[in-house]
């Protein structure tokens, strides 16, 4: 319990803390760059949930990621929804295209799986394209409403986004210390064996596949007020499903803090490096570090900082 | 209490292929038998069908307890598990990059039996104090003999009344077999367990077995209702001792 009420006071610091920032008066872009390194805070935990806690490396993290952004963007073509009701519709209809493929793919394991989830975004993107009430191929203009908190849109999302990474990292945390996060160390080490121990491998693969889901939806859903101009192949853009899976990698797969590090780290390095570099060389940069790691640290910082101490 | 497995007339198999042909056998409170054959005659089959792993094509698989009978076929190895059975399988599997500690609570994954993980741990590290010794080890890191204790002290954390456990011979050294298998038998006589057996050496699962059944291309070609019975027996001479 004193751990849990730890836990609880860390996340309220950080969220206090965030709300702190987003009412100093530095420059916009500290903000501006900042959502991006949380968005990814948000992603990579959602990915690890299912690619780290229960093994299932999915590929089409942009599939869900788009969802969430084209459902807000429906939404406020639509109806002019508040913010908070387009993450939490974002989020719900991602966490059903989580549970629907969960379905389709129960039998599919290891690499199979993985490309089952890369078509799915090829053919999501594809559907996107060409439904022209939410832009189709030529994508579409946000417009943000006029005076939000903190006086300013990019502050605001900015905010937003630490009470969503505080969220996501929440319940990842939870998930790893209930009996959720056991049955899926269990399914991620031997899925037979699971079965015949009597865990629910059935339901705890559904589960996992639709909390992902949700929270990459959640992560999506504020990305047209954050861009104002949305097309297709910006929000299925392949650096979500590429640093999704690096992310985690990077930091550590198996507890709710190495994807936090590793999003951290790599999404500040990407940042900086499209400031002072070129915004190409983003990609290069995920993909020589996870060359490296997965050569050198393949239980990433986390398993670097343990292995001295646990041996 | 009483509570018996009937296995009656069971066809069953993996797709195209049948490995079951109207195979009937019976293991009845409190006993220990034997499922006596060699490699590829259907002894994990037909654990898999109790544990609802495989489903039988035809036939019927029935728990009978306390005058109640329980259809096998149409329940979840989860509510199987929950009705008291368990499984040892064959060639162990083991969570092996999980630590010991987690492999055992993981044998009480069913809600039922959550609320006696302290006493059962406690148990199966009284009864197998080498695992208390590795309890944070990586179980895939134990030698073959450990893991095998592991697998069955894994099993009597979900508190079963009835014990499947298919070759624990396996992989095994002959020493470590025979301690395997003193094991069991004490296990079975402290928790008045049922224990079905499935086995290739005839030697010792006659150690402890009450009663044995042949199983040869899926079918029940003998049954020995004692071991002086089996050992007679022209079959058991035929493929168990070369005569």
């Amino acid at each position: 319990m004193v751990r849990t009420g730890g836990g609880l006071l860390v996340s309220l610091a950080v969220i206090v803390g965030g709300i702190l920032l987003a009412s100093l008066r530095v420059n916009l872009y500290f903000y501006f760059a900042g959502y991006v390194v949380l968005q990814y805070v948000v992603v990579a935990t959602a990915w690890n949930i299912l690619g780290g806690y229960a093994g299932y490396v999915n590929f089409g993290t942009s599939a869900f990621f788009a969802l969430g952004a084209y459902t807000a963007i429906f939404l406020i073509e639509a109806f002019r929804a508040p913010l908070p009701v387009l993450i939490l519709a974002g989020g719900l209809v991602s966490g059903l295209l989580g549970l629907g493929i969960g379905y389709l793919t129960l039998r599919l394991k290891g690499v199979f799986f993985s490309i089952a989830t890369l078509a799915l975004s090829v053919v999501l993107q594809t559907l996107i394209m060409n439904w022209d009430y939410v832009g189709g191929a030529k994508g579409v203009t946000v417009i943000r409403p006029g005076s939000p908190l903190f006086g300013n849109w990019v502050r605001l999302l900015f905010t937003v986004m630490v009470g969503l990474a505080v969220a996501a990292v929440t319940v990842a945390w939870i998930i790893e210390r209930s009996w959720v996060g056991r049955g899926l160390r269990a399914l991620r080490d031997s899925e037979e064996a699971a079965e015949c121990m009597g865990v629910p491998t059935l339901r705890l693969k559904l589960f996992a596949t639709t909390i992902s889901g949700f929270l990459l939806g959640v992560a999506g859903a504020p990305f047209p007020y954050y861009v104002t101009y949305v097309e297709p192949s910006s929000a299925f853009n392949l650096d979500y499903a590429v640093n999704a899976l690096a992310m985690p990698m990077i930091g550590g797969t198996t507890t709710w803090i190495g994807p936090v590090i590793g999003a951290v780290l790599l999404g500040t390095a990407q940042q900086v490096a499209t400031v002072t570099i070129s915004s190409e060389l983003n990609l290069l940069i995920v993909g020589v570090v996870l060359v490296a790691f997965v050569v050198l640290a393949p239980e990433g910082i986390v398993g670097l900082v343990r292995r001295p101490r646990g041996r | 209490m009483a509570s018996r497995i009937v296995v009656h007339n069971v066809d069953a198999g993996y797709g195209a292929v049948r490995v079951l042909h109207r195979l009937s056998i019976e293991v009845r409170e409190g006993e220990t038998v034997a499922l006596l054959g060699t490699n590829g005659n259907g002894k994990s089959t037909l654990i898999k069908c109790i544990m609802g792993i495989v489903r039988p094509e035809a036939g019927e698989v029935l728990l009978e307890s306390d005058g109640a009978r329980i259809d096998l076929t149409k329940r979840s190895t989860e509510e199987i598990v929950g009705l008291g059975i368990a499984m040892v399988p064959e060639g162990r599997r083991l969570f092996p990059k999980l630590t010991v500690e987690e492999n055992l609570l993981l044998g009480a994954y069913r809600p039922g039996a959550r609320g006696d993980i302290t006493r059962n741990l406690a148990f199966c590290f009284e009864a197998f104090p080498v695992l208390r010794a590795r309890r944070t080890q990586l179980a895939g890191s134990m030698s073959g003999g450990e893991q095998q204790m592991l697998a069955v002290a894994r099993a009597l954390m979900s508190s079963p009344r009835v014990l499947l456990v298919d070759e624990p011979s396996v992989g095994l050294a002959p020493i470590l077999v025979s301690r395997v298998i003193a094991k069991i038998k004490e296990l079975k006589d402290r928790h008045h367990l049922t224990v079905l057996m499935a086995e290739q050496n005839f030697n010792q699962a006659t150690k402890i077995a009450d009663r044995a059944y042949i199983i040869v291309h899926g079918k029940i070609e003998f049954e020995g209702q004692s071991m002086q019975e089996l050992r007679g027996n022209e079959l058991v001479k035929k493929y168990y001792m070369g005569l």
